[in-house]
This record gives structure tokens, sequence and C-alpha cells, in this order.
């Protein structure tokens, strides 16, 4: 189209790709819904919904490669980029910023017995009312943040590390040193969701029944999502790594991961600081 | 605006052949990377919607009518109950007012506002071709359908009491945790989700635009006001929505999953539903508003032949407006048992926001002083929001008190208050915007003696739905009751005749446009003549299907 075209961005020719997943958005929520109300035939509407938003992801990230691979991101439209990319995390930021709020609402104001002390008896007992008096609620035994939660901050460091060493191996064109840096980021975020997967099926609390569980799983389960988004970025751009895809001037899907990636550490250091250590404060440890 | 209006209109038509290409009908408008095209699509959406919701008022002011219960049990048999009984039947109020509220917030006047006019218009205004991501502009707008979608299926899905989610726009926790068994509430709850990621993408999608497309010499200081109010209400969505995101996910893990949240048998606390959820609200209130306060600040200048009084501080009051915005959203919730420091906080910062809305009317005022005003239909809308709104901002002021605010807290003084600046201010905006774009967009000129009626009619009806609305809140007739005592059957009778006048405003508008696509005269490049200077007077009317395949420069001719 834009025969006349005399400017530097980008018009795109229209895309079936929103359309569809907007509308497989739909379907999984849709399936969602049947999913937790039980009703017949969740799992293939959630799947349906599933595959299409995977199939979104990937047909449309493969043209935005493939129209960078054939010169349509000027250095203006990598600007859009960066702008989009840093607003996105701006966004993110402010999504966790409402799982702290809960978290420190719980935290620093339990449940105020000296207050409504009928009102809190009758609803859960003496004893149950003394419980939910403290943070984390009497009874609950804590992980001990200086165990695996430690190690697990110490390997997100360590993989922010790596990446930076990728991304500095791109700009001077070590493209070995860039695949090298990458794996060990790939590989670090693998070892941090398996270590989270494995305090989770061992950690003393429940997912439900009271605050401490609920904003500890939402918190760092939430978190846990998005460094299996950040590793699959990471992924991603490995391989964009093996097909040449960047080079030292123009990498932008690269530094977007980076981005993303020490977003992801920076929240971890968040809930690492407020969650484990000074959350379970104080409490048994597991 | 100082602009090179006229060499570049020969530039436009010069290329008109190439930039008017434009794709088959499918590809055009369910795959457009067009933000005018989507703009459009935005609209017709929005209008939809707004019919929708608009039924619904119908239906509430149809009950509210007269004393007693009248014809809730016949809505609830449209939602699919059989024989329902008086619990069903209530229950059905609370989904009209839910729904309700739901559609003209989120699929009424966000897409049309910042959707339709902020696509069409925004690239436009600063010199760009397109926004800056063409292809997640059009999810943005696919979500949004997506979200309305769940919302109407929410209506005919089990909901506990009886058919749909009856809990209110603002979603409170427990009524909408252990209040609201059934999957209605989750359609709802996911509804928001999806329209929520549409809006956060297109406010991304802006404020690149804004920042990063701008013509050569179109600086941030030169923007036109209503592309000013569209990159504040960005950032907005952008820092609110994911709070809400966050809130409503809490509700949705509380209902289905067993965490604790807002339940106070595991520690948790409904209140903090209330502070995560306003911490949304309130910016979400100045969402919808501040792009009116753009139009409008286009229209008045436009009309008045006179750049607009104070430009820099009608833009930095919008800033400022966004800003405290994010910092006063507990004066929702004077009545939760707040400590009596708070509220003090909460109402002091509250009123801080009157200083730079007043700032913006009296700039408007001022921009008509001593102009040589002409009463076209945009202008005399924009005139009637500049009335309109004071009117629910003093209510406002009012009740940002938190003493007075204990008094008349849920009852029908808010809904008049809330209703005075959205139904009467941000959609008052959005008649005038129609009226000063529909022409540029459409390439018809509307009948501005239809559009005049229009206002008047409209004026007419919404007054007399929402103004006696007042002294039934102070006379202490409780919000969200389908029933009341026969003492305030008066002034609802005479708010539910403002309903059927205002519905006779809405189809005048409908022939208006009818009579606009039949009947209108072609309308020129810049129909408005020599007061209205911004970009979009530079190209045809409508504008070719790319525009600025050269980008336009603009000169300083030092004023704003």
């Amino acid at each position: 189209m834009a025969g006349a075209k005399n400017h530097d961005y980008h018009i795109l020719d229209p895309d079936i790709w929103p359309l569809i997943g907007a509308f497989s958005g739909l379907i999984f929520t849709t399936g969602m819904v049947f999913f937790m109300h039980e009703m017949s035939g969740w799992p293939i509407i959630l799947g349906l919904g599933i595959a299409g938003l995977i199939a979104t992801f990937f047909g449309w990230f493969s043209k935005i490669v493939n129209e960078a691979q054939t010169g349509y991101h000027t250095p203006v439209v990598q600007l859009h980029m960066r702008y989009g990319m840093i607003l996105f995390i701006a966004s993110e930021v402010m999504f966790f910023v409402g799982w702290f709020w809960a978290f420190f609402d719980f935290a620093l104001f339990p449940a105020p017995i000296e207050q409504d002390g009928d009102f809190w008896v009758n609803l859960v007992g003496q004893e149950g009312a003394a419980a939910l008096a403290k943070f984390p609620p009497e009874g609950i035994h804590v992980l001990d943040a200086f165990d695996l939660p430690l190690l697990n901050t110490l390997i997100l460091l360590c993989s922010g590390t790596t990446v930076t060493w990728a991304h500095h191996s791109l700009i001077h064109g070590d493209r070995d040193g860039l695949k090298k840096g990458l794996w060990l980021t790939v590989a670090l975020g693998v070892l941090f969701t398996s270590i989270q997967a494995y305090e989770y099926m061992h950690a003393p609390f429940a997912f439900g029944t009271n605050t401490y569980g609920s904003a500890f799983y939402m918190a760092t389960g939430f978190h846990g999502f998005h460094v299996l988004v950040g590793t699959i970025f990471l992924i991603v751009c490995l391989r964009r790594a093996y097909l040449g895809h960047f080079t030292p001037k123009q990498h932008f899907g690269f530094e977007a991961a980076a981005w993303y990636w020490h977003f992801v550490d920076v929240v971890w250091l968040f809930l690492f600081v407020a969650i484990y250590v000074w959350g379970g404060w104080g409490a048994e440890i597991h | 605006m100082a602009t090179t209006a006229d060499t570049f209109q020969a530039h436009a038509e010069d290329h008109h052949h190439d930039a008017d290409h434009k794709p088959s009908f499918f590809a055009r408008w369910f795959m457009s990377t067009n933000h005018k095209d989507i703009g459009t699509l935005y609209l017709i959406f929005a209008i939809i919607a707004g019919i929708v919701g608009g039924a619904f008022s119908g239906m509430m002011r149809m009950e509210l009518a007269e004393p007693g219960i009248q014809y809730l049990h016949t809505f609830a048999t449209w939602f699919g109950a059989e024989n329902p009984s008086m619990d069903e039947a209530l229950h059905t109020w609370n989904v009209l007012i839910t729904a309700h509220g739901l559609i003209m917030v989120f699929f009424m006047v966000m897409p049309a506002i910042i959707g339709g006019f902020g696509n069409w218009f925004v690239p436009i205004m600063i010199g760009a071709p397109d926004m800056a991501f063409p292809r997640m502009n059009n999810i943005s707008f696919w979500l949004t359908v997506a979200g309305f979608l769940s919302l109407l299926m929410s209506a005919f899905m089990p909901g506990g009491t009886g058919t749909g989610a009856g809990v209110g726009w603002t979603v409170y926790a427990p009524l909408s945790t252990s209040g609201s068994v059934g999957p209605a509430m989750d359609f709802a709850i996911f509804s928001l989700h999806l329209a929520g990621a549409g809006s956060i993408l297109g406010a991304t999608n802006f404020i690149t635009t804004i920042f990063n497309m701008r013509a050569p010499g179109m600086t941030l200081h030169k923007m036109p006001l209503f592309v000013w109010s569209v990159l504040v209400t960005a950032f907005l969505l952008l820092l609110a929505l994911p709070v809400l995101a966050a809130a409503i996910t809490m509700l949705l893990t509380d209902r289905n999953f067993g965490t604790t949240f807002f339940d106070p048998s595991g520690g948790g606390d409904p209140v903090l539903y209330q502070h995560l959820f306003w911490f949304f609200g309130h910016p979400e209130v100045y969402i919808m508003i501040l792009p009116g306060f753009g139009i409008v600040s286009q229209i008045i200048a436009t009309f008045s032949r006179k750049p607009v009084f104070g430009y820099l501080g009608m833009a930095y009051a919008m800033v400022a407006i966004g800003v405290v915005g994010f910092i006063v959203w507990a004066h929702h919730m004077y009545t939760v048992g707040l400590d009596v420091n708070t509220k003090m906080y909460f109402t002091a910062a509250t009123m801080v926001i009157a200083v730079p809305t007043g700032i913006k009317i009296f700039s408007w005022i001022a921009t008509m002083w001593g102009g040589s005003i002409e009463l076209k239909s945009p202008m005399v809308w924009a005139i009637g929001f500049i009335f309109l709104f004071t009117v629910g901002g003093v209510t406002g002021v009012y009740l940002s008190n938190g003493g007075i605010d204990n008094y008349v807290h849920d009852t029908y003084f808010v809904v008049a208050h809330f209703h005075y600046v959205l139904s009467l201010g941000a959609v008052t905006a959005l008649f005038a915007g129609f009226y000063y774009w529909f022409p540029k967009m459409s390439g018809k000129m509307h009948s501005e003696v239809l559009a005049h009626l229009h206002f008047w009619v409209f004026f007419i009806g919404v007054n007399l739905i929402f103004f006696p609305q007042h002294f039934l809140g102070l006379q202490g007739m409780p919000r969200r009751y389908p029933d009341y005592p026969e003492a305030f059957a008066q002034w609802n009778e005479i708010s539910s005749l403002g309903y059927e006048i205002t519905v006779v405003s809405i189809a005048i508008w409908f022939v208006n446009i009818a009579y606009a696509f039949i009947a209108g005269k072609k309308a020129e490049g810049n129909y408005w003549g020599e007061g209205a200077t911004t970009l979009e007077w530079t190209l045809s009317s409508p504008p070719p299907f790319h525009q600025f395949e050269t980008l336009p420069v603009i000169e300083d001719k030092g004023h704003h």
C-alpha cells in the first residue's frame, strides 16, 4: 500500500492475528469459567482458548521478527518498541503493586480483634481469632528465607549478570559469548522455576484458608509465571541468536527480553525482602 | 496551533490516489491496521453498547417511575427465569444496575472518547500517518468487543439468587464473592480483564504515538489540548488498570480457589477490595472526563476564533488532575470506618482537585470572552458541557467533605452528582465532539437544525432525569433500590419523564446521522472556517486512507 510513503514510520498491512487473539482470549476466559464451575466441555473450550492464544503469540511475533529482518524496523520504529516495552513493564509493576498492597495490608494490619472482639470470636472462635491477630497467623510455619529462597535470589541475581554478559558479547560482535550467556541465563531461569515448584510442593501452609497462604502464593505465583514468560522470551532470543538475527547495532528483541528479565529479577528482590524475610520474621520456621 | 495548513493541503491532494487504496471489506474492518478505521469501529461499537446500556437505564426508570415492584418479574423472564420469585426479580434489579454501569463506563464512554475520537484525531493532530502500533491498536478494539460479549453472556448465566451478576459496577466483596455463586459473576469479572487488557495496550499505543510521532516542529507545548488530554488519560489507564486487574483476580481466586483476600474468616478484609478498586476507580472517572475536557477546549477555541486562554495552564491543569487523581481514592469510602485523620487527608486532597478543574472552567470562559463566538452545534454542546459539568463539579466539592458525605453516602445525591459529570458531562462532550468531527470523519454535513434540536431536547431531558435526584438524595432515598416509599414518588416520576425526553433526543440524533448520509452536503476540508486551526482541518473530509505521507512541518509562530 502506501506507495508515496515519504517517512520512516511502519504502515502495516491488514492482519488477522488481533481478531484471532482477542477471541481466543474470550474463549480462554469462558473455558476458565466452565472449568471453575465444573461445567461440561470445559477442557475443550479451555484447550481451544489456550491453543488460540499460543498460536496468536507465535504468529504475531513471527511477523514482527520477519518485519525486523526485512528492514521495516527503522530507527524510529525501534524507538516505538522501546517506549512500548518500557510502558508495558510500567503497567506490570502496577499489577504487582496490587499484590504487594494486599500483602502489606494483611501484614501491617492483621485482624483487629481487640477492637471488635465479638465479631471475630463469633466468626472463627476464640482460638481462631487469637491466631488471626498476628501475621503470619498463629500456627503457620513459614519457609526459611535463608534456605532455598536465598539460593533462588542468588540464582536470579546471577542470571542478571549472565544476560548482561550475553548483551555485551552481542554488542562487541562475540556471537559465541552471546549464545553462552543466553544458554546460562535460560538454564538459571529453569533452575529457579524448578526450585520454586519444589518449594510449593513442600510448603507447610496451604494455598487457601488464610491471608498468608493467599498473599504468598498469589504474589510469588504471579512472579513465577512472569519468570516462565521471561524464560520463553529468552529461549526465543537464543533461537534467533542461532539464526543470526541480531547485529551489534540492531537487536531490540534481545534487549526487550533482557529488560523484562531484570524486571522479573527486581520483583523477586522485593518479594524476597518483603514476604520471605520480613513477612516471616518471628514466625515458626518449617 | 501554528501550522503550514495552506501549503500542506496541496500535498495531501497530490498523493490522494496512492493513499486512498483501501483493502477489501473483510480485511478493512476485521483485520484493520488503520487508525481511522479502528476509530470508526470503536465509535460504532460504542453506539451499540450505548443503546444496550441505555435500554438498561430505561428498564430502571420504568421500574422507578412509581412506588412498588411493577416490571422486575417480567424483566427477570427476559434473562431466562421462569416464574421468577420476588428474590429473583429483585436480583434482576441488581443485574440491571451492574450491567448499566459497566457497559456505560467500559463499553460506551471509554471506547467512544478514547478509542473512537482518540484513534481518529490524535495521530492527525500531531501530524502522524497512523498510530505507533497499528496491529496492537486493532487487538485493543477486539478485546473490548470480547469483554462486552463476556458481560452479555454473564447476564444469561446463573448468578446465585437469579440470572446474571448483580453486584453494582464496583463489584464489591463479599457480595461478589460468597454472595454471588454461579458463573455469571466470573463472566463479568473476566469481561473486565479482557476490556482492561485492551485498554492497557491502547494506553501504551497512545503514549508511544504522542511521544514519538509528533511531526517536525510539533513540540509538546504546541500539541492541541485534545492530544494532551489523551496523553494524561493514557497514563492513568496504564497505571490504574493493572491494580484493578490484581483486585478482580483476587475476587476470582477468593470465589473459586479458596483464597481469603476479602474473607475475614481467613483474616482477609473486604475493605481491602474497596481500596484496590478505588485506587483504580478514581483515576477511572478522570479517564472518562479528561478527553472530554480536551474536546471542549478544541471546540471553544474554534468557535471563539481565539487560541485557548492559558494554553499551558490548561495542559498542566490536566496533568495535575491526573496526578492528584491517584491519591484521593478513599473519598469513595468515607463510611467504611476510616480513621478521622485519614478522612481529613482525603477530604483535603480531594478538594485540591477543584483548583485545576476551576482553572479549566475559567479558562474556557476566558477563551470565549471577547471572542467572535459562533453558536454552531458543537459550540452549543460545549457550552452545555461547561454548565452541566460545573453542576456536577460543585456537588463533587460538596461530597468530597467526609462529614457531609456521611449523610448522603449511597443516596441519590451521589447518583445525581456522578451522572452530572459523566452522563451529562462526558456524554455531552462526546456529542460535542461528534458534531465537531462527524463531517470530517464521514465527509457529509449533518443538519445544524437537528443538531441544535438534539441539544435542547437532550439538555431538558437529562436535567429532568438527574436534577430531581439531588432532592431525592437529600431527602434520604438510597441508591440501588428498586422500590421506595410514597414520599419519593413525585421526583421519581419526573425523573422517569426526563428519560423519555432523552430517548427522543437520541432519536433526533439518529435521524440526523441518517439525514447526513442520505441528503447531507459534501463536507469541505475545513468546514468550520478560520477558527479551526488544528491539523485535521488541513486534510480533506474524509481524510485520505493514509494521511501525511509527507509529514507536515509546524512553523513556530510564537504563540500557542
